[in-house]
């Protein structure tokens, strides 16, 4: 088992390279630089101005050269200045770290706390109206992009109450600190739920199929019993497998909904460097996110011998 | 008795009535007013923009030698107030401009203004201080500009080459403030120090700007306002969503597009709403440098073909403009009239018979009905520019001409412009300033950087000095016609029509004036206040 998790982590560490590497080249492989677009927006050009502009930002660097500085910052812990802001590139990502952890944080709750029972009741009630309605539900959660589920809440909010809403730094009641993150983690997590509901309902339809269970059934288990101590148990690990990977193609849901939502957080910021190509920003933020997800996915595959004791990691 | 008592009570309740109109009327002090921003500009410093994203929020800071009234909405020689500036006046050759300076008006940081400020900000915008703007997009506004000298601590000149009455014009836009010297160019992009109404607190990217009132403004009992919070919000729907909800007290200025005007109106039928025009021009360049449009009959074929009211009844319900270079009148100063303007080629009413023209201009450069020209028609991927060359592509069918839209980001825009790398180009084009200079030199002349098109004609250019020169406005004006008129008939840009756009705000907010001829100019917003 050591050294699986040796190997595991050495490989995480290959392949956060692998992305650092990728990341740097896809960022200058996209046309136009800040510069670019600095002097795009006022419509001008002057030579002598946009070479100093380069030199100052140290983009007229060769690549080799920007990459070495880069990666031996972020090693270091110094990410370098955000050429739009020009404050200190962890200054202005650290503070929307904890508004987009909560958002996504709620996001998968709501997907595990809705998608988990709704796909057990849905199976167990299977071929009832039940089980067609949360079928539609399901479909229609998968079929609905989040921006448009997100504009639909706003614009109903404020059809029906007169109000929406919208991000609060500083909520006052919990009714605001609800506003600000529930409704929104719930337009985001609608599809999460809307999946994990789906692989919850054809993994438990597997396993109520099982001898086990009838076993179980045989002996007088309760309902109940079987259906969550028995079946939902062995049913539940490709579920896990989802929510690990739905949390990682999260961050895309919350890029348009922290946009309707107008969120602080650092899925728009990172989409805003994007369009800046404020390259500090960019490369750390998204090195950050590649090892959440590398983190996320070690996480899981480690949660799976705790889940099902049958799985053990061996040389 | 009775109607004794009746003529009492109908005096008493005029009194009320008259006292509390007047309460009401009266500019009450306090609040914040709460306004969204459309996007996260790059950052604070007014003289480094070219982006009124900048300028409406920190115009507020600063304060300019002169400005145009805040509350006309027609910006004009006969608006202009001193702000910094006391007074002004001209040499007699009018090559001199001396300002007299305002005394006791100190910036942000409590550190005296005195006419070195004054000095300091023109000489970088002329690129003349050792410290250097990293971007200066107005430099070329100073070209005549020979030197600033001062003289005492409350009097500065701008030495001209030649007299050009324009330069107080563009003194007073939103774009000319002062800056202190002391404060380095890097420093007033992140933490601004003006003299202004308003004092910087913060910028957060992508999420708030804030100001709040200055306690020690020079103008004694304003600001009304205790601040001004912006709230950026790049998604159009969520903001104005956000104004209808209440959370705003105002939408971004001119954001509102005519068709969501008439949705704010039914949402929040209360809100005050104004169409002005933004001075801004849709327009087409063309690369006139390569074939086919290297033939003048081909360029002119295109801007025949131009249906110009189909543009606006589609984009705008009928409320824009068709002019020519300069902003059309009432609004704009400088505009040609109607009958002068229907007299160019492709502006007459009658869209069939300059379309028929068009056709045999094509035919004569060898194009028909069985050889049709393709042409790819480029443009900034973003709405304003698109929606409009979709229009341009589909009435350039009707002259043998098959376009294609080539949608181009806007980081790579203006390279690909600049290097020639585009047949056909839908564009827009602002003016900060309702004045001939800024828009012909700076469009039109030989060699400026902004003139996409490489237009170089140096018998107009000669115009433009002359009508530069003149100090008679009612002189200046036919002069600049008739360079107008000679440039739509040269299809140097041909201009498609002159956007407006909506601005609304909360019945309570009171002492806005949106600029009808300019969206650069009006946002000090000292005698804003809130009637709550």
């Amino acid at each position: 088992m050591f050294a699986y998790l040796v190997r595991r982590l050495l490989l995480m560490l290959v392949t956060l390279f692998g992305i650092s590497v990728v990341i740097f080249v896809l960022l200058r492989v996209v046309p136009g630089n800040i510069v670019d677009i600095l002097f795009a927006a006022a419509g001008y050009v002057d030579p002598a101005d946009k070479a100093n502009l380069e030199k100052e930002l140290g983009i007229d660097q060769p690549l080799i050269v920007q990459y070495w500085h880069w990666i031996s910052g972020f090693l270091r812990g110094d990410l370098g200045y955000s050429y739009v802001s020009e404050k200190p590139a962890l200054q202005e990502i650290l503070p929307r770290i904890p508004i987009t952890a909560k958002l996504a944080g709620l996001a998968l709750l709501f997907s595990a706390s809705i998608g988990i029972p709704l796909g057990v009741i849905s199976a167990v009630k299977q071929g009832t109206r039940l089980d067609y309605a949360l079928r539609v539900v399901s479909l229609s959660g998968l079929s609905l992009p989040s921006f448009w589920l997100g504009l639909l809440i706003l614009t109903a909010s404020v059809a029906m109450f007169g109000q929406m809403p919208i991000f609060n730094p500083n909520p006052q009641t919990w009714l605001e600190a609800f506003a600000t993150y529930a409704v929104p983690a719930a337009a985001v997590g609608f599809r999460s739920a809307a999946l994990t509901m789906r692989i919850t309902r054809s993994s438990m339809l597997e396993v109520l199929r099982q001898d086990y269970i009838r076993t179980a059934r045989a002996k007088g288990a309760s309902e109940a019993a079987v259906n969550y101590r028995h079946a939902l148990k062995n049913a539940i690990l490709p579920v896990i497998t989802v929510i690990g990977i739905e949390a990682a193609f999260l961050i895309g849901g919350l890029i348009v909904t922290e946009t309707v939502f107008n969120i602080p957080g650092v899925a728009r910021f990172l989409v805003e460097a994007i369009r800046w190509r404020d390259y500090p920003i960019v490369q750390n933020l998204v090195m950050f996110i590649a090892v959440v997800v590398v983190v996320a996915n070690f996480t899981v595959d480690m949660l799976y011998a705790v889940f099902d004791p049958r799985i053990r990691y061996t040389d | 008795m009775r109607s004794v008592w009746a003529l009492a009570v109908t005096a008493a309740l005029s009194v009320l009535m008259a006292s509390t109109t007047t309460l009401a009327g009266e500019p009450k002090q306090g609040g914040t007013l709460r306004m969204y921003h459309r996007d996260s500009p790059a950052n604070a410093s007014i003289l480094e923009g070219a982006t009124y994203s900048v300028n409406v929020p920190f115009m507020g800071v600063f304060n300019n030698l002169v400005i145009y009234d805040q509350h006309i909405a027609q910006n004009s020689p006969d608006t202009l107030r001193p702000e910094l500036a006391e007074s002004w006046s001209w040499s007699s050759d009018n090559k001199k401009l001396t300002f007299k300076l305002r005394q006791g008006v100190k910036w942000h940081d409590g550190k005296p203004f005195t006419s070195a400020d004054v000095k300091c900000s023109f000489d970088l915008l002329m690129g003349k201080s050792q410290q250097k703007l990293r971007q200066n997009p107005r430099k070329a506004w100073y070209n005549e500009v020979n030197e600033i000298t001062t003289s005492g601590d409350f009097e500065v000149s701008f030495e001209l080459k030649r007299p050009q009455p324009s330069l107080l014009a563009m003194l007073a836009s939103g774009y000319t403030p002062v800056y202190p010297c002391h404060v380095s160019p890097a420093d007033m992009r992140t933490h601004p120090i003006g003299t202004g109404p308003f004092k910087f607190v913060e910028f957060k990217a992508n999420e708030s700007i804030k100001l709040t009132r200055n306690p020690d403004y020079w103008k004694k009992g304003l600001p009304y306002l205790d601040g001004i919070e912006y709230t950026i919000i790049t998604n159009r729907s969520t903001a104005i969503l956000a104004f209808v909800a209440g959370k705003f007290d105002m939408t971004f200025p001119t954001h509102i597009t005519i068709p969501l005007l008439k949705d704010i109106k039914s949402q929040a039928p209360n809100a005050t709403c104004v169409v002005e025009p933004t001075n801004v021009s849709t327009n087409i360049i063309v690369n006139s440098s390569s074939p086919p449009f290297d033939n003048i009959d081909v360029r002119r074929a295109v801007a025949l073909a131009l249906d110009r009211k189909a543009f606006i009844d589609i984009l705008f319900e009928g409320q824009a403009d068709i002019g020519g270079t300069m902003l059309p009148p009432p609004q704009g100063i400088w505009g040609m009239p109607k009958d002068r303007l229907e007299t160019i080629p492709g502006y007459g009413p009658n869209v069939n018979a300059n379309r028929e023209e068009a056709k045999k201009l094509m035919q004569k450069a060898g194009y028909g009905p069985d050889k049709h020209l393709a042409v790819k028609v480029s443009t900034r991927n973003l709405a304003e520019y698109r929606d409009p060359a979709v229009i341009l592509i589909d009435q350039l069918k009707s002259i043998y001409i098959d376009g294609e839209l080539d949608v181009v980001e806007t980081a790579n825009w203006f390279p690909k412009v600049a290097r020639k790398d585009y047949m056909l180009g839908l564009n827009l084009t602002g003016s900060s300033v309702d004045d001939p200079d800024q828009s012909f030199y700076e469009n039109y002349s030989c060699g400026s950087e902004r003139n996409y098109t490489n237009y170089c004609n140096k018998e107009i250019e000669k115009l433009f000095d002359v009508q530069s020169q003149e100090t008679d406005t009612n002189k200046r004006k036919p002069l600049v016609w008739d360079i107008d008129k000679k440039l739509q008939e040269d299809v140097a840009r041909p201009i498609i029509f002159h956007a407006r756009a909506g601005t609304c705000w909360q019945p309570y907010v009171k002492g806005i004036t949106i600029m009808s001829n300019s969206s650069y100019n009006g946002f000090r917003y000292e005698d804003v206040w809130l009637d709550k």
